[in-house]
């Protein structure tokens, strides 16, 4: 059998908890400042997308991050690192509300809410972006990846600046 | 003003630090430059095609709304019931027939008049407004308006220059060399609350100096550098001001010993970031600075109004409107959506720099005693044909001076 239909086939209570899995690694990951590793959780023909509701709600088009390829993700991880100037930070992300919409076209949907709380050095943490993950994952080497994420935030007003991903 | 707003005797060549961090400061900006004779940025006719449409917004800090009415007219009346004050619109964009105070549903037409008070006659012969109670005495206050190519300004003064003069030559060529009256399409908003003072901001985009010192993400791709063909230009008055800039052959050159930030080698990944059609004459990148709130950005194919409203003296918002043309093809609107990553809250650029505001302001704020030193590329200000310079925002405070009479 292969990866594919053995995931095709899984039980919904089989695939929750591997998604479950899937969304923890994901948000452990950026917390843990793991940037690097962060593309691999998408496949080379990816979109990742942060977009304030206002948009998102309107059909304006305009994402706050936008990233095409996963070359552009690994671009984002660059500028993290070598070419961005910001205040040090901790960022942890909590996923919630995980709702497994089903196979569609080949791709698995899947939402779920998030909260990304901001921890910098001489301010209390603070709620610094809600929204939902709509997300489509498809099967690439043996596991889920995602082809789609899209972040829409509720948090119109950024706090400053975003500079780790949701 | 008290015994501590006193000039550094520099003059515009030292900015004291007490003018971010000064409530008393921040009030006279209010009054005499956000409430004064000043045309503020408040909306592209394009967000309100249709009568009655609406969008919300400020001056400053004080909220106003702009609507098209009936007749396809422009108003902008405070957002603020004649009535008690209560600030009666709380959508950032919409449509009405008429707009409702939900207090005591006094009612108003699209231009402010009010057309409607519950129990103006009172109840069973009790109560009621006085006989001699004139609806016409209290609608909306209504701002001047001004209109220019799909922009619109608004100011609480009424007796102002025309937009024309307030702009003056140098300044409306280069606002019509994006706004030429082709019909714009609004591609998006993006907001940002930056922990700093309104000033910072300016300072920042009046600024070619740091550009190419911060930001290295551009200057590693070569997007701006100092030693490429460049300009800074003013009005006749320094408020208003725009760092101009084009490509050129740019080679690394002894210059570059000073621009520790420039990695040779550092490629993307991913180029689409960068694939910048030409489409405006002349220039590649074009920063608008119109006092006393708006920020023109055409930075190659990413267009955008970033408008500014203070939040107190160590806040601001930055509302970004990106926008293009209504005739633009899919490549373009791509390229544009593309391109806006390099902006915004999340800009591999302006990332640095809201980052960077925030800094200053936890250093100015704290030792309003001391003074910023502004003597790069002299101490006066005029156009210069280079940006090793911070001529433009030294303009900025010689016309601030005088509106602020300190």
């Amino acid at each position: 059998m292969s990866a594919v239909e053995r995931y095709l086939t899984l039980n919904s209570r089989d695939l929750r908890l591997e998604l479950e899995e899937l969304y923890a690694a994901y948000a452990a990951c950026l917390d843990e400042e793991r940037f690097e590793e962060w593309p691999d959780f998408f496949v080379e023909q990816c979109l990742y997308k942060i977009v304030p509701r206002e948009n998102f709600e309107r059909g304006l088009p305009l994402a706050t991050w936008l990233c095409e390829s996963k070359g552009y993700l690994a671009d984002r991880v660059t500028a993290i690192r070598k070419t961005a100037v910001y205040a040090p930070r901790y960022v942890r992300r909590m996923v919630s509300g995980l709702r497994v919409l089903g196979w569609k076209e080949g791709m698995l949907e899947v939402r779920a809410n998030y909260v990304a709380l901001e921890t910098l050095q001489d301010e209390l943490t603070r709620v610094f972006n809600t929204g939902q993950y709509r997300d489509k994952l498809v099967v690439e080497e043996g596991r889920l990846k995602f082809k789609e994420k899209l972040c829409i935030f509720d948090s119109l007003l950024v706090p400053n600046s975003l500079i780790y991903p949701l | 003003m008290g015994a501590r707003h006193v000039w550094p005797p520099e003059g515009i060549s030292r900015i004291p630090y007490w003018i971010y961090s000064d409530p008393e400061i921040y009030a006279r900006e209010q009054e005499r430059i956000f409430s004064g004779p000043s045309w503020s940025y408040v909306a592209l006719e394009a967000e309100l095609p249709r009568a009655g449409d609406f969008k919300r917004t400020f001056i400053g800090e004080k909220p106003v709304v702009v609507v098209r009415d009936q007749e396809g007219a422009i108003n902008v009346v405070e957002n603020r019931c004649a009535h008690r004050g209560v600030q009666f619109c709380q959508k950032h964009l919409g449509n009405a027939a008429e707009f409702m105070c939900p207090y005591h549903q006094w009612t108003y037409d699209l231009k402010g008049n009010l057309i409607g008070v519950p129990f103006r006659r009172g109840v069973k012969k009790q109560g009621g407004m006085p006989a001699d109670f004139d609806p016409k005495n209290h609608g909306l206050r209504k701002l001047k308006v001004a209109r220019r190519h799909g922009v619109i300004f608004a100011s609480f003064a009424s007796d102002l220059e025309p937009l024309e003069g307030y702009f003056g030559p140098s300044m409306s060529a280069l606002f019509d060399r994006v706004f030429d009256g082709r019909e714009l399409r609004v591609l998006g908003y993006s907001r940002q609350l930056t922990p700093a003072n309104w000033k910072l901001m300016f300072e920042n985009i009046k600024d070619p100096y740091h550009a190419s010192l911060l930001h290295v993400f551009l200057v590693s791709f070569g997007l701006f550098r100092a030693d490429q063909p460049s300009k800074v230009q003013m009005d006749a008055t320094g408020r208003h001001g725009a760092l101009i800039s084009w490509r050129g052959d740019q080679k690394k050159t002894e210059d570059h010993v000073d621009m520790k930030s420039l990695i040779d080698n550092f490629k993307l990944q991913d180029a689409a970031l960068l694939e910048p059609v030409r489409e405006f004459p002349e220039y590649t990148v074009v920063m608008t600075t119109l006092w006393p709130n708006l920020i023109i950005q055409q930075q190659s194919n990413t267009l955008a109004m970033r408008q500014l409203i203070t939040r107190g003296p160590a806040a601001f918002e930055l509302a970004w409107t990106y926008f293009g043309y209504a005739d633009d093809d899919e490549d373009m609107t791509r390229r544009r959506l593309r391109q806006a990553n390099l902006m915004g809250p999340a800009g591999f650029v302006s990332i640095d720099d809201s980052e960077v505001m925030k800094f200053s302001q936890a250093g100015v704020g704290p030792y309003p005693e001391g003074a910023g030193v502004m003597e790069m590329g002299g101490r006066d200000w005029k156009d210069e044909q280079h940006m090793v310079t911070e001529s433009v925002i030294r303009a900025f405070y010689s016309y601030y001076r005088q509106v602020m009479e300190i």
